[in-house]
């Protein structure tokens, strides 16, 4: 590893340089003291705090905020006798699954694929549109969202058009509208990073499996997918991480609610801690979020890890 | 081809290949035509919601093109502490968090791009670990270290955590973009004295302004767009950015002015999705760095 080193070392190598590489390799790090402070202080350090303020009592206002006891594992024997949390981890589940996983993944990846044969104007128009709902900030996504799926938003109006009655679809099916609002939201990033995936594959290896008598069917199923699926597998990590945080989009449309239908972890965390001043409780929500966020980022780094090394 | 590549060279302008125009891929192209109109319709609805109802004098949450066009709503909200000074506090907090995290970001990027030592890989690994974690999970946390450290409330600690947050990614997309600078112009000016950090300002940083420009963008974006962090982290309403200063304003009340609302987020969307054409316009240029070297 040294003389790989040494071979794209850019300072002058001394002789001798080998034995003194652990110094030299630290003393060439040091423009990488401010970012590694800002990350331990920031990053690392509200980790730390979510899994021992986790072990507390602490409580947002009162006595117990000031002098919170060590309660061990009661906030997690708690959360996990408590059916609602169970409710948002599946909530969470259901989410992630259907919005990310399903929704903007295949919705992206058809919009990408039929851009390779639709016509340029169309193309440029409709992928526009995609990116501005992805662009735009969350939270006027979500307020547009909100009008569309109100009982008297757009929706019921095209769907009265049609002689389908309303529906109160942020109160009878909160989840329901949530996924699409997210599949709405998301879609952009997979159709960018599959458009650029599907630029990769060489146009040879298309033409030669049309000659062999693939169909357009069979060349997207047996030749194009198992050609990008590097950027499947990053994309579906990337979509699950982001998807797993949502905040915004669903404390705007449903606030969790009706009760806590629509309430995914994220959401949860948030009302325990600021709405009923369990933050002990709610900081023990967060950290089963971030384990869940951990075990899907230690999958994307082995997928990644060719790139780091 | 990382997916970070893919989102700053985004590509979706490229048509067809020169087609042999046979019937059958006439009528495909006209299918997926089709297909993708619909699809545009349905992204296309909400968008327009807000346009419309932004300029008409009567917005309901339903679609409806407006029978007259006005700027009242405009009018209505062009007020400092209701619009105003919310998207001044987004412009102050998203400016201080692409400034911080890019300067940082670059003196990060530069040994883990220039040196390969197993401290620096196990850095890197560290870093693609943070830039996966869902940082709104942990908004609680956050809020309950800031009460300790007594940081609540405060702007300078929104975009020191912003910048934090938004570390991990940008070190990976600086490294990259700084790894696509050849070395062996640093080493001519090496073999003329330079020092590192020198060489860094004076032959790296021009060469990869693109790249950096297009990071900056990027930051500052997510942090205009942000809400979860300042809604837990700021308590004043003078201190807030815009995102939180709509959702207080709209969210709370039962009796929606929607016009008012379209209008704001108007205001408040506008300015991103010109830097995003902006970012479109520079990724384009970015990669033609390798230039550098020939001649």
């Amino acid at each position: 590893m040294t003389s790989a080193t040494a071979t794209r070392s850019p300072a002058p190598v001394h002789p001798g340089a080998g034995r003194r590489a652990p110094l030299r390799d630290l003393l060439r790090s040091v423009p990488l003291l401010p970012a590694v402070v800002l990350l331990v202080v920031f990053l690392l350090g509200p980790i730390l705090y979510a899994i021992w303020g986790s072990l507390t009592n602490r409580a947002l206002t009162g006595y117990r905020a000031a002098k919170p006891e060590f309660v061990g594992f009661d906030n997690y024997i708690s959360l996990f006798t408590d059916p609602n949390f169970w409710t948002a981890l599946v909530l969470t589940v259901v989410f992630v699954l259907f919005s990310a996983i399903i929704g903007q993944n295949v919705l992206g990846l058809g919009v990408a694929a039929l851009m390779r044969i639709g016509s340029k104007s169309v193309n440029s128009v409709v992928g526009a549109l995609v990116v501005v709902a992805w662009v735009m900030p969350e939270i006027v996504a979500a307020f547009a969202l909100y009008a569309y799926f109100s009982k008297d938003g757009t929706l019921n109006a095209l769907l009265e058009g049609v002689g389908i009655p309303a529906v109160s679809w942020l109160i009878e099916y909160p989840m329901f509208a949530v996924i699409l609002a997210n599949v709405w939201r998301g879609t952009a990033f997979s159709m960018l990073v599959y458009g650029a995936a599907l630029n990769e594959v060489p146009p040879e290896v298309m033409e030669a499996a049309q000659i062999d008598g693939a169909n357009a069917t069979q060349r997207f199923f047996l030749i194009t997918i198992p050609m990008i699926r590097r950027s499947i597998s990053t994309n579906l990590m990337l979509t699950t991480l982001q998807t797993l945080g949502t905040f915004g989009l669903i404390w705007v449309m449903t606030k969790g609610g009706p009760g806590v239908s629509s309430s995914t972890l994220p959401v949860r965390a948030y009302q325990e801690a600021f709405q009923y001043s369990q933050i002990g409780y709610g900081t023990a929500i967060a950290a089963v979020t971030l384990v869940l966020g951990a075990i899907f980022a230690i999958f994307y780094i082995r997928i990644l890890k060719p790139e780091v090394d | 081809m990382t997916a970070t590549e893919a989102l700053v060279r985004p590509d979706v302008r490229r048509g067809p290949r020169i087609s042999v125009a046979s019937p059958a891929k006439r009528r495909s192209t006209w299918l997926a035509n089709v297909v993708l109109i619909v699809i545009g319709i349905v992204f296309l609805v909400p968008i327009a919601w807000i346009a419309f109802s932004a300029v008409s004098p009567a917005a309901t949450v339903s679609i409806s093109v407006p029978e007259s066009l006005t700027l009242d709503n405009f009018v209505a909200v062009f007020d400092w502490s209701m619009t105003l000074l919310p998207l001044w506090n987004s412009a102050l907090i998203s400016f201080g968090t692409a400034l911080i995290t890019v300067v940082v970001g670059v003196l990060a990027a530069y040994p883990l791009s220039r040196h390969n030592s197993r401290f620096q890989r196990g850095f890197m690994y560290s870093v693609l670990f943070g830039s996966c974690l869902p940082i709104t999970a942990m908004m609680v946390p956050v809020y309950a270290l800031f009460v300790q450290l007594k940081m609540l409330d405060s702007q300078v600690s929104v975009i020191l955590f912003m910048a934090a947050t938004s570390l991990p990614m940008a070190i990976w997309m600086l490294k990259n973009f700084m790894d696509s600078v050849p070395v062996s112009l640093e080493e001519a000016a090496w073999v003329d004295g330079a020092s590192a950090m020198r060489a860094l300002w004076t032959i790296v940083l021009p060469l990869m302004r693109p790249g950096i420009s297009v990071v900056f963008i990027f930051v500052f974006t997510q942090a205009w767009g942000n809400f979860f962090v300042p809604f837990v982290l700021l308590f004043s309403s003078e201190k807030m950015p815009a995102a939180v200063a709509i959702f207080t304003f709209f969210g709370n009340h039962g009796a929606v002015a929607y016009g008012q609302l379209a209008a704001f987020a108007t205001l408040y969307s506008v300015p991103i999705l010109v830097l995003y054409l902006l970012v479109q316009r520079l990724s384009g240029s970015s990669f033609a760095l390798a230039g550098g070297v020939k001649g």
